[in-house]
């Protein structure tokens, strides 16, 4: 079935055909239709799960927590703010290896307060444990919830499905709609070896002394790549059951270019692919890298697109004040290519902050600095100086 | 039915010895009775605190029921969480488990202060869970600092006695004032001094739905300041003194409960510098400071029986 959703209708859609448990649920923009949605579902009876309607998102992340440690599929979402304040939360539901999933509409964060995208409150969250997907289009959001439940349960790691907010959460798309009954089946209900149960009561969340704390951290680091393998090969099953899969990154005219602009989400992949097109019309080889897998990053994909590149754009909504670039996908990219032993020229490009709009020939001007020289260094687009 | 004699009382244990609470603990009293009461069909959402991290030093731990600890202020949103698990997967045909309580412990800190927004919304939403703070007048895992329940001039680490400052300056908080104005269907007092009192509330607490509460007093020797074997002594004065007084919120009616049904007449009280001449936080106290503090015991006195002749 194919319907015409927002992104952020189509992580409902998919939160339906998930047949979650439990909700927890806390307005904020851009998230609150999502919720909203949801609300819709379980009020006609077309999704029989509880609906808690928490004070704060710092409760809404806990409640799921809580309802996942008793064995029931739980979803909630949020944004900016809200995930600020819920970020106690992410460590420790991480850390307690809940099979939760979030959206997350990605929106700068305050002051001063600005409800439109960027990604500030996602890459505040990178390295809190969190498997972290960037999708780029509404259809994509729905598919990725889907797969994220399997990864989620699989692997016994939260997941959180960002997009742009506004960009994407508010915007209509066409999307292709599951069987739910095909849903069911693809995501079946494995019982869990440790969950609240009065018959054989176990303990969550425990003191743990020096003694004990760095081996249960280490457990985080190899469940994290563990995850990046789930990702990959619900990713590949999902492709045989519904027809549709994304990888790991996505490549756009990659074969056999020379200046590659690397970024993430729906407006900036978008926008970066027009721009290679404009740029290729006028002969230069360009082409685009999006990361679809933010964490655990997809390291040996990424390097493998760019190593034979001549030089490379990483394009950032976020900003990481004071480090030596402030662009926080820039850090990981030059990290992995380094740790590969591949030295490249590149420019880090700062744009979209706040929604400042980035425009075409905003990113076609980064393809011809790339052909002009082998910059360095960090490019601040669109900022009234 | 309810418990008649301390042989009525549960035999099993539920709360394994070995835990690392203080010797004398009012606490670890409490925990005991509550966990027996309970009985084993019952998962405990426990917030931050002394209680936590005593009871659950990896790879022990002293809980025979299925226990899960957050962090310090979300006790209540993670036993909301879970008892909509139940909830939903009992609809869905997947909770076995029979008819499971939830229940929150957690300490004063973690209610009357940081916890206070996750509780309130807990309430509001009328999720049935009962919620049992044990009371220790302040925050004691931490090293005795002051909070939102220690009472005025108490010594803390964070309101020592000086020139300038006699203990804390601020009254203490009337959380079961807050807790009713939720209207919840059944709140109480206890002491674990009283302990068929406790029991029958844990188990009347349990038994009805939706949301309730209860308030147990549990003195504590390091904090405040008094010799191990006089926890239950000083509980008891608590309540003889109507410092502490028993009492119920049961379906918009307010009961006192013995002996504190007895206190509306101030003499049948024992003197207030009783309780608190034997604890080394009050030992600075001024004659004029002991009869601040009598004076407002009297005017809460006045407040109960307001209360409990609007509500009969």
């Amino acid at each position: 079935m194919r319907e015409a959703l927002t992104s952020n209708y189509a992580a409902a859609y998919a939160v339906k055909a998930a047949d979650v448990d439990v909700i927890a649920v806390y307005p904020i923009t851009p998230q609150t239709t999502i919720v909203e949605k949801l609300s819709e579902f379980v009020s006609s009876g077309e999704l029989d799960a509880e609906l808690i309607h928490t004070e704060s998102e710092h409760s809404a992340l806990s409640a799921v927590l809580g309802a996942a440690a008793a064995g029931a599929r739980v979803f909630t979402a949020t944004s900016s703010q809200g995930l600020a304040l819920a970020y106690e939360v992410l460590h420790i539901a991480s850390a307690m290896r809940m099979p939760i999933v979030m959206a997350t509409p990605a929106r700068a964060l305050s002051a001063p307060i600005n409800i439109h995208n960027d990604y500030s409150d996602v890459m505040n969250m990178r390295d809190t444990g969190w498997v972290i997907y960037i999708a780029s289009s509404a259809q994509e959001v729905y598919d990725t919830v889907i797969q994220g439940y399997r990864v989620a349960e699989g692997v016994n790691l939260p997941v959180a499905v960002a997009y742009d907010g506004f960009l994407m959460s508010h915007t209509l798309e066409p999307v292709e709609l599951n069987d739910e009954g095909e849903v069911a089946k693809f995501l079946p209900r494995a019982a869990r070896p440790h969950v609240l149960d009065p018959r054989r009561p176990v303990t969550f969340g425990p003191l743990v002394s020096p003694d004990w704390y760095y081996e249960f951290k280490y457990q985080q680091v190899t469940a994290m790549n563990e995850a990046r393998e789930w990702v990959v090969k619900t990713d590949v099953e999902y492709g045989q059951w519904f027809g549709r899969s994304y990888g790991l990154v996505e490549g756009y005219l990659l074969e056999d270019a020379d200046y590659v602009v690397v970024t993430y989400g729906g407006a900036a992949y978008g926008n970066a692919r027009a721009a290679a097109d404009l740029a290729r019309e006028r002969g230069v080889a360009a082409g685009v890298l999006r990361i679809r897998l933010y964490r655990p990053f997809p390291t040996g994909e990424v390097v493998k697109a760019l190593s034979g590149v001549k030089t490379f754009a990483v394009l950032d909504r976020a900003i990481m004040f004071g480090s030596p670039a402030e662009g926080p996908l820039y850090k990981d990219v030059v990290l992995a290519m380094y740790l590969h032993g591949v030295d490249k020229p590149s420019l880090n490009v700062i744009h979209g902050i706040g929604q400042r709009a980035m425009y075409v020939r905003d990113i076609y001007k980064v393809f011809q600095a790339l052909r002009e020289g082998p910059g360095r260094g960090v490019m601040y687009m669109g900022v009234r100086p | 039915m309810r418990f008649k004699t301390l042989r009525d009382l549960p035999r099993e244990e539920l709360f394994a010895p070995g835990h690392r609470m203080c010797a004398g603990c009012g606490a670890a009293i409490a925990m005991r009775w509550v966990t027996k009461v309970l009985g084993p069909n019952a998962i405990v959402a426990n917030a931050t605190g002394c209680v936590e991290v005593t009871t659950t030093p990896y790879p022990e731990t002293a809980w025979m029921h299925p226990y899960i600890h957050v962090a310090f202020e979300n006790a209540a949103a993670v036993a909301s969480g879970i008892e909509a698990a139940v909830k939903a997967l009992r609809r869905k045909g997947r909770w076995t488990a029979g008819d499971t309580k939830v229940v929150v412990i957690a300490g004063d800190g973690g209610t009357y202060d940081i916890g206070l927004q996750s509780l309130s919304g807990m309430l509001e939403r009328r999720h049935d869970v009962l919620y049992i703070l044990y009371d220790n007048e302040a925050y004691m895992n931490t090293g005795i600092q002051r909070s939102g329940s220690t009472p005025k001039f108490a010594w803390t680490t964070t309101t020592p006695v000086g020139a300038a400052a006699r203990g804390k300056v601020q009254w203490k908080k009337d959380i079961m004032g807050i807790v009713m104005a939720h209207r919840v269907p059944y709140a109480a007092t206890a002491s674990i001094s009283h302990v068929l009192d406790l029991a029958n509330k844990v188990k009347t607490a349990a038994e009805v739905r939706g949301p309730t509460f209860l308030h147990i007093f549990a003195p504590c020797v390091p904090g405040w300041r008094y010799p191990e074997n006089k926890t239950v002594e000083v509980a008891r004065l608590a309540v003889e003194t109507g410092y502490f007084p028993l009492y119920e919120w049961d379906h918009g009616k307010l009961r006192l409960n013995p002996p504190s049904n007895n206190h509306l007449d101030k003499s049948k009280r024992r003197p207030l510098r009783e309780f608190l001449n034997v604890q080394g936080r009050f030992n600075h106290l001024t004659e004029e400071e002991v009869a601040e503090l009598e004076r407002e015991l009297d005017s809460y006195w006045q407040y109960l029986s307001k209360l409990a002749s609007i509500s009969s």
